[in-house]
């Protein structure tokens, strides 16, 4: 059984179909990445499977069991996680708890135990906090452990986001364009970190336009445009579909 | 970084107790005590303006449940004191949690709106309720006594707003940085973000919301024993729009903030009242120069400016 199975997965903003009839299955495992143009739905997708938008029409399944219009924090508890294309960082805490944060579903949230400082709770926390510098060291942040988030460079709050994501412990992490705006230097080193990331056991979902990241990282890809799925299948194959050539190249087929 | 945030903690400690020392008479000891009172419920509001993002301008409302539940339940049916003190902080809680749901799937200026209406609903009650509230002229609260003793001079209330405002400091110190309270910062910082970490967004606004609510209905009932009598102005719209305005000068997302911010506003009015009459032009004028060159608020921005930060 896949770890993710979408079926006929629609979404409509009034008149815009945004994502049409979309069906793919993602093994446990593997590397996927979804590409196409700008506008092709990309994003939209991410935002439907990680339950930011509801669907109009369709199923996604994880583990066989029907996820489709359940809310960010439920998905969150079965082990999806996600970064974003235009960055959410907490700008107003440091980079260290913006991973903390990351762990919230893994600790005592109580608010009487945490308003009267209870062992029990300042324990944890210092446990988590060793944790977290583990994950910006595996990232590659260890320089900015004690930074404010507000303080750190463009490509820097990237990886912050996938320390973050991580730090859920996640089964499947989504990277929504993670070398978008970034040098082609910042971008090897983003390749070599969702390398890592897929090693390390996690499903990754990647959507991205660098073509060399996608081609060298992903076991499959899904390419759409308009909202519809316009090839899916290995970088070889993908790469040689007339459809897949035409849409790129912008040729009437 | 939080060792520093817990030092200012015994400065604020040892000034609420070398403080009665040096207050030369009953009139700085009275203007001390309304500070205290302010700082504990500017101290509840900013968690919820500061530091979660969320805006009320309803929380005189909740000052004014507090306040009467002190006033009518002992005095019309007899109940005790402390026991009023817990309805009213009850049924303040319950009533937060009512209304917050609707009103937290609302953003920004409808959220301003809907917390101003419901402390505007609530003032009417007060004011046309006039059989059990006095209406406008308010009435008479009872002494507050426990175990036989009475609290009566301004010496006992000094040293009780004292170790309330000790306790909320470091009860907020210890919310803030707590899984709670990151919670709370990260979906002031980015609401997406905060959800698919897992954060359910609408019941961490709703809670620190009860929480804000519940700290105004105690101070409320406090105030009322203090000062001994009670008029709707305590819940009136211009007291929910000055608690605000504490959290802003003060700074927001900054717990001594929320101090400085309760211990000037609370004192502004006694210095200018010299202007006879003009005090309310000068001090919307010092507001309006405090926001130009102080948009971030006191303690933040001189925070920054000596580069310590909170």
């Amino acid at each position: 059984m896949p770890l993710l199975d979408v079926t006929n997965l629609s979404i409509h903003f009034g008149g815009v179909k945004a994502v049409q009839d979309v069906s793919f299955s993602i093994d446990a495992g593997i590397v996927y990445a979804v590409i196409g143009p700008n506008g092709a739905g990309k994003t939209t997708l991410f935002n439907l499977i990680t339950g930011v938008y509801k669907p109009t029409h369709g199923e996604i399944r994880l583990d066989g069991e029907s996820i489709g219009g359940k809310s960010p924090d439920e998905l969150a508890r079965r082990g999806v996680a996600r970064t974003f294309q235009n960055l959410q960082i907490c700008m107003n805490m440091s980079a260290i708890e913006n991973v903390m944060v990351g762990a919230h579903l893994r600790l005592d949230r109580n608010l009487v135990k945490a308003a009267l400082r209870l062992p029990s709770i300042t324990r944890r926390d210092a446990e988590l906090r060793g944790e977290a510098l583990e994950l910006m060291r595996f990232v590659g942040l260890e320089k900015y452990a004690g930074a404010r988030a507000d303080s750190m460079p463009y490509g820097a709050l990237k990886r912050l986001e996938i320390a973050r994501a991580l730090a859920m412990k996640p089964r499947v992490i989504f990277l929504d364009e993670p070398a978008a705006g970034l040098n082609p230097k910042e971008t090897i080193e983003v390749d070599e970190l969702v390398r890592k990331v897929a090693d390390s056991g996690i499903t990754v979902v990647l959507v991205e336009h660098d073509m060399k990241m996608v081609m060298n990282l992903s076991d499959r890809i899904l390419v759409l445009d308009y909202g519809k799925k316009l090839a899916e299948g290995t970088g070889e194959e993908v790469r040689r579909n007339p459809d897949v050539i035409a849409a790129y190249l912008g040729a009437h087929a | 970084m939080q060792k520093r945030a817990y030092f200012g903690l015994y400065i604020v400690i040892a000034i609420l107790a070398l403080l009665p020392l040096v207050l030369p008479n009953s009139f700085y000891m009275d203007l001390a005590i309304r500070m205290a009172i302010n700082a504990v419920i500017v101290l509840g509001l900013n968690l919820l303006i500061g530091f979660a993002g969320q805006i009320s301008l309803g929380h005189a409302g909740f000052l004014g449940i507090g306040a009467y539940a002190s006033a009518v339940l002992p005095t019309h049916f007899g109940w005790h004191p402390l026991l009023a003190m817990g309805a009213g902080a009850a049924a303040t809680g319950l009533l937060a949690a009512l209304v917050a749901r609707p009103i937290f799937k609302l953003k920004g200026n409808y959220l301003a709106m809907a917390t101003l209406g419901l402390g505007i609903i609530l003032n009417i009650a007060l004011r046309n309720e006039a059989t059990w509230t006095g209406g406008p002229d308010g009435m008479p609260v009872p002494a507050f006594g426990l175990f036989g003793f009475e609290l009566s001079s301004d010496k006992h209330w000094y040293w009780v707003v004292a170790i309330l405002l000790s306790v909320s400091v470091w009860a907020s110190l210890n919310l803030i940085d707590s899984p709670f309270g990151r919670a709370l910062r990260a979906l002031h910082g980015s609401e997406v973000a905060s959800r698919v970490v897992g954060v359910d967004v609408v019941r961490y606004k709703v809670a620190i919301f009860v929480l804000s609510a519940v700290f105004a209905s105690l101070m409320g009932s406090i105030t009322a024993h203090y000062v001994g009598f009670v008029t709707p102005n305590l819940a009136d719209f211009f007291h929910s729009i000055e608690l605000v305005t504490m959290v802003v000068i003060g700074g927001m997302a900054s717990v001594y903030g929320s101090l400085v911010g309760a211990v000037l506003l609370t004192a502004l009015p006694q210095a200018l009242a010299t202007f006879e009459g003009w005090e309310t032009v000068v001090f919307g004028a010092i507001l309006m120069i405090c926001m130009i060159f102080l948009p971030k608020g006191l303690v933040p921005t001189l925070a920054a400016k000596f580069g310590k930060g909170e």
